[in-house]
C-alpha cells in the first residue's frame, strides 16, 4: 500500500469533494442558526442564540412541532397497521392479483406530490377535512403506506413460511401463530417500515402546504411559510435542531444495531 | 391437558387411511390411497420424488385439506379438523424451528399451547432434550447448532406433549451419512422409549428397511405394496417396488405358462419361474444378484433344476466379501451377480454361465418400470 499512486489519489480527492457537496448544504444551516442580526446571509454576522430561544418561546414555532410530532406518530400507527396487513397479503396471495394490488399501493410513491395534494384538497375542500388532524393523517398515511409495504415486504420475502406450517402441527392457531412466530420474526421490516412512516409524515410539505389552515400548521409548513414572508434565522435554528436530533436517532441505532450483531 | 404427564405411558394412535385423494387443479398428487397403521407401529411411506408419500403425510398432518375420503385416529375421524387441533407431532426435513426462541423455547412452544404450568413445563422440556441428549444446550438459539442438533431439538419439540402420532418427512434428508446412520438409531430408540406410532417417509430405501416395521412403496400418487422389509424384497407383487428396493436385474422376453409355471424365453434361451403369468401383458423375470450364480462356461445344473444363461462379463467390482459381476447376455440386457470371493475370479470380456435356482426367479408384470431410482 506504499508508493505514490495518482490514480488513488484522484479518486480519493473526487470522493471527498462528493461527500463535501452532498453534506454541505445542511451544515451551512448550522452557522446561520446562530447569527445575530434577522438575516439569513452567509456567512452569518456575530453570534447569538435568540432564535433558539425563539424556536422554544414562540407558539407559533413550537405548537408547529408539536402538531407534526403528534401526526407523525399517529401516521406511523395507522400506516404501519395497514401497511403490514396489505404486505401480508400482497405475499400469500402469490397471484398475479396479488402484484397488482401491490403496484395500486405503491402508486402515491410514483404520482408527482403536487397532482395529489390537488386532489387531496379538491376533495378535503368537500368533505371538510382541511386543517383538520384526521385530514392530515388520512393525507400522510396515504403517503407513508408504500415504504411500509416494501419494509415489511422485503422482511417477508426472507421469512419462512415452513416455520408457520410448523407451529400448527405444534397446537398454535393462527392468530397465535402470527403473533407468537411471525410478528416476532418480521418485527424489523415493521419496526423500518414505521420509522420510515413517522420520517415521511414529518417531513411531508406539499400536501400540507394545501390541507394548511392557520390553527393547525406542521413544522415543514411553519418553516415554508416564514420563507416566503421574512428572513427568520429560527428556520436555521429548526434545521440545525432536527439535524441534530436525526444525527443522534440514527447513530444511536447503528450503536445498537452492531452492538445486536457482534452478540 | 396434562398432555406432558403422559408422555412416557402414552401409547400409539391407529391410523385409517380411507380412500384418500388428493387433487390440485387438473392435477392429480394423490387417488383413492387406503392404509392401515397399527398403534405403535414404525411405518415408512417409501417412493420416488412426486410418488405422493409427502402428500399422504401432509394429508395426515392437515397441512393440506382433502379432496377425498377420510382419515380416521383411533376411530376418530379428523380428515376435516383443522392441523393444531390434531395433537400430531411433525418433524421436517428442514427442521423448522423458531429462530427467535431458544432451544428450551422452541421445546416448550407446543406446552404453552396446552396451558401446561410453568414448573410442568420446565419439567417436560429438561426430559424431552435428555432422551435427544441435548439437555445441556437449552439456552443456546438454533442458529448456534449443527444440523444433526437441531434436528434433535425438531424431535424433542415434536415429542414433549405426547403425541399418540408422530410424523417425519424426511427427517435426516439434509444430513451427511454419517450422521444420517447415528440419528437413525436414535430415532429407532426412541420409538421404543415412547411407544408412539412412527411414520416415517423417505425417498432412502435402506433407511426405510433399518427403521421400520412396515413400508408403504409409493408410485404415482398410488400404494404399490404395503409388507415389511423382507416380503418386499423376497416377494414383491410389482416390478416398480422389485426394482425400489434393493438391486434386481430385470429380464425380459416372450413367455408361456403352463403346469403353475411360466417359462419366458431370454437371448434364446428358456428361463422358467414359479407362478402363472400375471395378467395378459408382458412378464419380466426380477432377479436378486445374490441368487445369481457366476460359473465357467459348460458347468451345467450343480443341483437339481437349474435356469442357465451364458453371457459376457462387461465389469466386475471386488467388494471384500463378494464380487459383483455385471454380465451382458447375447440379447443386449444385463444380470449383476454377487458371489462369495473363492477362487480366481473371472476375467473381463470372459464368457461365463448364470445359472440360478428357479424360484428365486420373481416372475412379475411388465409395468415399464426401469432400474434407477
Amino acid at each position: 500500500m506504499t508508493g505514490f499512486r495518482p490514480g488513488r489519489l484522484l479518486l480519493q480527492l473526487s470522493c471527498l469533494l462528493i461527500a463535501i457537496w452532498l453534506v454541505a448544504p445542511t451544515l451551512v444551516v448550522i452557522p446561520m442558526s446562530f447569527a445575530d442580526r434577522k438575516s439569513l446571509a452567509f456567512p452569518p454576522q456575530g453570534f447569538s442564540t435568540q432564535w433558539y430561544a425563539n424556536f422554544f418561546s414562540n407558539p407559533q414555532w413550537f405548537g408547529s412541532l408539536v402538531v407534526s410530532l403528534k401526526i407523525a406518530a399517529m401516521v406511523a400507527v395507522v400506516a404501519t397497521v395497514i401497511g403490514t396487513m396489505a404486505a401480508i397479503g400482497i405475499e400469500r396471495l402469490k397471484t398475479r392479483a396479488g402484484g397488482i394490488i401491490r403496484v395500486v399501493l405503491l402508486t402515491p410513491m410514483i404520482v408527482p406530490g403536487v397532482v395529489l395534494a390537488v386532489g387531496i384538497y379538491a376533495v378535503y375542500l368537500d368533505t371538510r377535512l382541511v386543517g383538520t388532524w384526521t385530514g392530515y393523517v388520512l393525507a400522510h398515511t396515504l403517503l407513508a403506506i408504500p415504504f411500509v409495504v416494501i419494509a415489511v415486504g422485503a422482511n417477508l420475502a426472507v421469512f419462512d413460511e415452513r416455520l408457520e406450517t410448523a407451529a400448527a402441527s405444534l397446537g398454535a392457531s393462527r392468530l397465535t401463530t402470527f403473533f407468537t412466530v411471525t410478528l416476532p420474526l418480521i418485527l424489523p421490516g415493521i419496526l423500518s417500515g414505521a420509522l420510515f412512516a413517522f420520517v415521511t409524515s414529518f417531513d411531508e410539505v406539499i400536501v400540507s402546504l394545501f390541507i394548511t389552515s392557520p390553527q393547525l400548521k406542521t413544522l415543514p409548513v411553519q418553516i415554508f411559510s416564514s420563507m416566503t414572508r421574512d428572513a427568520d434565522p429560527t428556520v436555521a435554528a429548526v434545521g440545525s435542531l432536527i439535524f441534530l436530533a436525526t444525527t443522534l436517532i440514527i447513530g444511536l441505532g447503528l450503536i445498537i444495531g452492531l452492538r445486536r450483531r457482534g452478540a | 391437558m396434562n398432555a406432558a404427564s403422559n408422555e412416557a405411558t402414552c401409547k400409539g394412535a391407529a391410523i385409517d387411511i380411507d380412500g384418500i385423494s388428493k387433487f390440485y387443479g387438473g392435477f392429480t398428487a394423490l387417488e383413492n390411497v387406503s392404509l392401515r397403521v397399527e398403534p405403535g407401529e414404525f411405518m415408512s411411506f417409501l417412493g420416488p420424488s412426486g410418488s405422493g408419500k409427502t402428500t399422504t403425510l401432509n394429508l395426515i398432518a392437515g397441512f393440506t385439506d382433502l379432496s377425498g375420503g377420510d382419515i380416521r385416529l383411533d376411530a376418530r375421524s379428523i380428515g376435516h379438523v383443522p392441523a393444531h387441533k390434531r395433537n400430531i407431532g411433525v418433524v421436517f426435513q428442514h427442521y423448522a424451528l423458531f429462530p427467535h426462541m431458544s432451544v428450551a423455547q422452541n421445546v416448550a412452544y407446543p406446552l404453552k399451547q396446552r396451558r401446561v404450568g410453568k414448573a410442568e413445563r420446565a419439567r417436560a422440556v429438561e426430559e424431552a432434550l435428555r432422551k435427544v441428549q441435548l439437555d445441556s444446550f437449552a439456552h443456546r438459539y438454533p442458529s448456534e447448532l449443527s444440523g444433526g442438533q437441531q434436528q434433535r431439538v425438531a424431535l424433542a419439540r415434536a415429542m414433549v406433549f405426547g403425541p399418540s402420532l408422530l410424523l417425519m418427512d424426511e427427517p435426516l434428508g439434509a444430513l451427511d451419512k454419517k450422521l444420517r446412520e447415528v440419528l437413525q438409531l436414535e430415532i429407532k430408540r426412541i420409538h421404543r422409549e415412547l411407544g408412539s406410532t412412527f411414520v416415517y417417509v423417505t425417498h432412502d430405501q435402506e433407511e426405510a428397511l433399518v427403521l421400520s416395521d412396515r413400508i408403504a412403496v409409493f408410485n404415482r400418487g398410488r400404494i404399490e405394496q404395503v409388507g415389511t422389509g423382507q416380503t418386499l424384497y423376497t416377494a414383491p407383487q410389482t416390478l416398480f417396488v422389485g426394482q425400489f428396493i434393493g438391486e434386481s436385474s430385470v429380464l425380459r422376453g416372450p413367455h408361456r405358462s403352463a403346469g403353475g409355471e411360466t417359462m419366458l424365453t431370454v437371448a434364446g434361451t428358456a428361463l422358467t419361474a414359479p407362478g402363472a403369468a400375471n395378467g395378459e401383458g408382458a412378464q419380466v423375470i426380477l432377479l436378486r444378484p445374490e441368487a445369481v450364480m457366476v460359473q465357467a462356461p459348460g458347468t451345467g445344473p450343480q443341483e437339481g433344476r437349474c435356469n442357465i444363461l451364458s453371457g459376457v462379463v462387461r465389469e466386475m467390482l471386488y467388494l471384500g466379501s463378494a464380487m459383483k459381476y455385471e454380465v451382458t447376455l447375447a440379447d443386449g440386457s444385463h444380470v449383476t451377480a454377487r458371489t462369495p470371493t473363492q477362487g480366481a475370479p473371472f476375467a473381463l470380456g470372459a464368457t461365463v454361465e448364470l445359472a440360478w435356482r428357479p424360484q428365486e426367479s420373481v416372475l412379475l408384470a411388465d409395468d415399464g418400470s426401469t432400474a434407477g431410482h
